[in-house]
């Protein structure tokens, strides 16, 4: 039988000593869910989504202030969340008595967004605030919830600049948008009370591009009955990018 | 096992060493497990199941600062200056030389008028914060596993096990980290990880008066981000450092960094 060299043993030792040490050290140190799912600890993902939140939600506001939600997404304000205003209300809809959100007073709050500031996109309406009946409160003349403008926008792009920022480039730039869409006159005050129509049909389309048109020669033709079948124009060509795109 | 002698060659005994560690392993294994179990059973949330990514329509964005903002309030950020999750950045392109590109206090108490001695070609805002890379500098330069990944595609700090040591903020091209003051700790956007796990949009989203911020599922044919993607040419910010990053910008200038 071999016997162990004396020199070994005390070496063994240390290594043993050693291997343990790693490992109780690693027990010690390493978080216990580390390496769970990945190079992490996987319980700071728990730890992270159970932070307490402070903004509510407009749908929270809905529930308790529908008179004053309802009137303000027929308006122009239709996409500004309660919250952007009257700051963070967690607290309030938790405790109503408690806590009162904010409410912006005075002329500081509203050039934030409307103040005139060229590298606004064009359209968005801004006033001089050194100028516009100065020293008076903005909501002495306008009510925030539906600030219906003084003068209604004349030109769609003045809301729809995106699509207005395409169409210009596209071979549509021409065609006002009006052909197209039915706009009832007081979308021009209350946006969302009187929606914008879209075309239903292909005969819109065909008004200039059926091959019987009577529109300038440049103009496409398409034989409306054979092109496209059942489909809708504009499930394949966006009317605003008129190229059909791959 | 074989027992050890002069005779044993060295490679037996590293196998015969490695053959020894699996039960050490299993017994630390089940001991961590544990908690992780309870945090599965709270929340009937899956992780793997989404994949979050944020659109910014540039020609949408009236620099209001109303987002950077929310976000402080949101996520208690320290209220000086320099210390943001977001923040908006307003680019003047005059007709000759360089864009100039300023954010004072993040946008937040809005922007003073530009100078008045160059000619300006263009000019807009742009809103930034982090973006999510799917493929992270920030996370493989943490030597410590603090920042990371999660399943469902939001790159995340683990607070209690970041060091501050600081990698992270100088790996990042594109500056979305800082060191929270107080927790000495590196901080970031988490695209509200505690509301969007509850169903709730980000703050910063949730405030956008003009809907600039488009917040969704990549991988969802409902979510309003796909209409995002499918109706604007978008691009991503420093395409070629190849971090592939899911904040997705429509109407980006090319002067936009
Ligand atoms: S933007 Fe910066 S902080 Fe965010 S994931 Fe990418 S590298 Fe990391
Ligand atoms: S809240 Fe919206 S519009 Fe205002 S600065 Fe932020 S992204 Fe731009």
């Amino acid at each position: 039988m071999n016997r162990l060299p004396r020199q070994l043993t005390p070496l063994l030792v240390i290594f043993v000593v050693a291997i343990g040490s790693l490992f109780v050290a690693r027990h010690l140190l390493v978080p216990r869910t580390f390496g769970e799912y990945g190079h992490y600890r996987a319980a700071a993902v728990g730890e992270i989504a159970g932070q307490e939140f402070t903004y509510a939600g407009s749908l929270a506001c809905a529930d308790c202030h529908s008179d004053v939600y309802d009137l303000k997404q027929n308006s122009f304000h239709a996409g500004v969340a309660c919250e952007v205003c009257h700051g963070p209300a967690k607290r309030h809809v938790d405790a109503p008595d408690e806590f009162v959100p904010e409410k912006p007073k005075g002329r500081g709050f509203c050039p934030l967004c409307h103040g005139y500031n060229p590298s606004r996109p064009s359209g968005f309406p801004q006033i001089l605030p050194d100028v516009h009946n100065a020293g008076k409160a903005c909501m002495t003349c306008h009510e925030p919830h539906n600030p219906t403008l003084p003068h209604p926008p004349e030109e769609c792009s003045a809301c729809h600049r995106e699509i207005a920022s395409k169409k210009m480039v596209s071979r549509h730039t021409n065609v006002a948008c009006t052909v197209c869409h039915t706009v009832p006159p007081e979308h021009y005050q209350n946006p969302r009370l009187a929606l914008a129509k879209k075309p239903l049909s292909k005969a819109v389309c065909g008004q200039c591009h059926a091959s019987d048109a009577s529109s300038s020669r440049e103009i496409p033709r398409v034989d409306m009955t054979a092109h496209g079948g059942r489909y809708q124009c504009w499930d394949c060509h966006y009317p605003h990018y008129p190229e059909a795109i791959q | 096992m074989k027992k050890l002698g002069t005779d044993m060659p060295r490679r037996e005994f590293l196998e015969n060493c490695s053959r020894a560690l699996p039960p050490w392993l299993l017994v630390f294994s089940v001991v961590g497990s544990a908690e992780s179990l309870v945090a599965d059973e709270e929340g009937q949330y899956d992780a793997s199941k989404h994949n979050y990514a944020m659109g910014v329509d540039i020609h949408r964005c009236i620099g209001c600062g109303r987002c950077a903002d929310a976000c402080k309030k949101e996520n208690k950020v320290p209220l000086e200056p320099t210390f943001f999750r977001t923040w908006v950045e307003r680019y003047i392109i005059p007709t000759s030389g360089e864009a100039r590109v300023d954010s004072p206090n993040g946008g937040i108490d809005g922007f003073p008028e530009p100078q008045e001695d160059i000619d300006v070609l263009r000019t807009f805002f742009v809103p930034k914060l982090c973006n999510h890379c799917a493929n992270p500098p920030c996370v493989q330069v943490c030597p410590v596993g603090a920042t990371f990944e999660s399943r469902d595609g939001v790159v995340l700090v683990d607070d209690s096990y970041c060091v501050g040591c600081r990698y992270c903020i100088q790996a990042c091209p594109y500056g979305a980290r800082y060191l929270h003051p107080e927790k000495k700790v590196a901080d970031k956007c988490t695209f509200c990880y505690h509301r969007i796990t509850k169903g709730l949009a980000p703050a910063c989203v949730e405030v956008c008066p003009t809907q600039a911020r488009i917040f969704g599922e990549s991988g969802q044919q409902s979510s309003p981000l796909r209409h995002f993607l499918r109706f604007n040419d978008v691009s991503v910010l420093k395409p070629w450092l190849n971090t592939s990053p899911k904040v997705y910008y429509a109407n980006a200038d090319g002067e936009v960094r």
